[in-house]
């Protein structure tokens, strides 16, 4: 167990190399209760979320899901989040459980007069998801005759698993295809045990934080607080297609990432795979022939490549022609490649 | 959890099995569940000279990086070479298959194994993990 954000978590049940290897072959079960869920209902909902965030959700169907994020007005990610429209005037925001606060008063401040309430539900949901290849098939039997097929990617619908109430909605963070099940907290135990009842034999097994780690750094997902921040823009991440200036009106942040969009970029965010078995950790410079041009931002083995992988923020030129790229690893130059992220796609 | 009583051990969760002037070091299967997965242990080279409580090597697990600490003073005459294809030996065997290193120990006066004074018996050691939880 480890503490996150307040939250006491299993950083994992057994091996997390196991785990890891579980949610890519069969399904893996995670408790991610810890999350933020903020709802954000009225007739200006919509408006008062394309204002506040980068994206453009009033025109998001209700029943689908975007992932976005919210900027400062300079420009820096203050949060990413994935948006549910549950309803025409109904949308539930899922922020990070470490900065739930922050996204809580911006979104209160950003949506002040624009007929939407906001509303901190964190405590009436709890979050298990269940992910991997197996998870449809698993969740399939209790799912209350829900046609999980029905489910696309990035959608959701409110429906019953283990006969209780949950908005069941086909997003993830590990690169697998799987199912996140938000529930009442008297809830969560029982649909626990009912998938552990049901998956086991299907090779589901729950898994924990680090096992979360290294799934979504195969898949190239960035971590608020490793490959996000305040000091980054969506555009450094790679990620600047979730800034959507065609939308009408202004949104915070606006003018800074038109500024940053326009601009080249100071550092970018790069894949490194690692030839040693020593791991690249956050904060290791990346050095390009010898010198520092770079920071990794998040480093594990992968138990799927069966090496060491990172994400770092280089300045571009070190990335390009051929220059010798390393990573310090306690005062060792450690040879390192550019790799495309992610590291891992499932096959479809 | 598994501690052998046969064992002397450290507050570092090193464990050492004397034989001889033989003592043979890993670290303790408390040590592997608080580490998590290992997937990389640096180890001192054969011949090196050793000192307790002193760093001489690392491992690396998928979390995070400790400290290898000797628990004796002597020079290092074999290391587990198998660990370097196979460092979840540790996790899987942290008594047997996953030891780390060996180290020729000075004998004292009456032929025994020269061993720090502060190094802990089993049931010492069990009552230290108990307490840190």
């Amino acid at each position: 167990m480890t503490s996150f954000a307040g939250w006491q978590m299993p950083l994992r049940y057994a091996s997390e190399t196991a785990e890891h290897h579980a949610v890519r072959r069969a399904a893996g079960l995670f408790d991610l209760s810890h999350m933020g869920e903020i709802l954000v209902n009225g007739p200006g909902a919509g408006a008062a979320l394309d204002y506040a965030l980068t994206g453009f959700l009033s025109v998001l169907r209700p029943g689908r899901a975007r992932y976005t994020m919210i900027c400062a007005e300079d420009g820096g990610v203050l949060d990413d989040l994935v948006v549910y429209r549950q309803g025409e005037d109904e949308f539930l925001v899922i922020a990070n459980a470490a900065n739930t606060d922050v996204v809580l008063a911006s979104l209160r401040e950003r949506a002040a007069g624009r007929d939407a309430q906001v509303i901190d539900a964190t405590g009436d949901y709890a979050l298990v998801a269940i992910q991997g290849p197996a998870a449809a098939g698993i969740l399939a039997p209790l799912a209350g005759g829900l046609d999980l097929a029905a489910i696309k990617y990035y959608a959701g619908t409110f429906g019953e698993v283990a006969g209780r109430k949950a908005w069941v909605a086909r997003t993830g963070y590990t690169g697998e295809d799987g199912f996140e099940v938000f529930c009442r907290p008297e809830d969560a135990e029982p649909i626990w045990s009912a998938l552990v009842s049901q998956g086991t034999p299907a090779g589901l097994v729950p898994a924990g934080l680090a096992a979360r780690d290294t799934l979504r750094l195969e898949a190239g997902m960035p971590l608020y607080g490793n490959e996000l921040g305040p000091d980054v823009t969506p555009f450094e991440a790679g990620l600047g297609r979730v800034v959507k200036f065609d939308k009408p009106g202004a949104f915070v942040g606006r003018r800074a990432l038109a500024a940053r969009a326009s601009s080249g970029p100071v550092k970018h965010l790069v894949g490194l795979t690692i030839q040693s078995r020593r791991i690249a950790r956050h904060g290791y410079p990346v050095l390009a022939d010898g010198k520092t041009h770079g920071t990794v931002t998040s480093g594990a083995p992968s138990p799927t490549l069966g090496v060491p992988i990172a994400m770092a923020y280089l300045e571009p030129a070190a990335g390009e022609g051929d220059h010798v790229l390393a990573v310090g690893i306690r005062g060792e130059a450690v040879p390192a490649h550019l790799t495309d992220l992610p590291f891992y796609r499932r096959r479809p | 959890m598994s501690v052998p009583a046969e064992l002397h051990y450290t507050p570092e969760h090193e464990w050492v099995s004397v034989e001889g002037t033989s003592a043979s070091v890993g670290i303790t299967e408390y040590a592997t569940q608080q580490l998590g997965d290992v997937v990389y242990i640096s180890l001192p080279t054969p011949g090196a000279t050793v000192t307790a409580g002193e760093p001489c090597g690392e491992v690396e697990s998928v979390k995070s990086v400790s400290d290898l600490y000797s628990p004796v003073d002597g020079e290092v005459t074999e290391v587990n070479s198998e660990l370097e294809d196979d460092p979840s030996l540790v996790n899987a065997e942290p008594y047997t298959a996953g030891w780390m290193f060996r180290v020729r120990v000075a004998q004292d006066d009456n032929g025994d194994p020269a061993l720090p004074p502060d190094l802990l018996s089993a049931a010492e050691y069990e009552e230290l993990t108990k307490s840190a939880g």
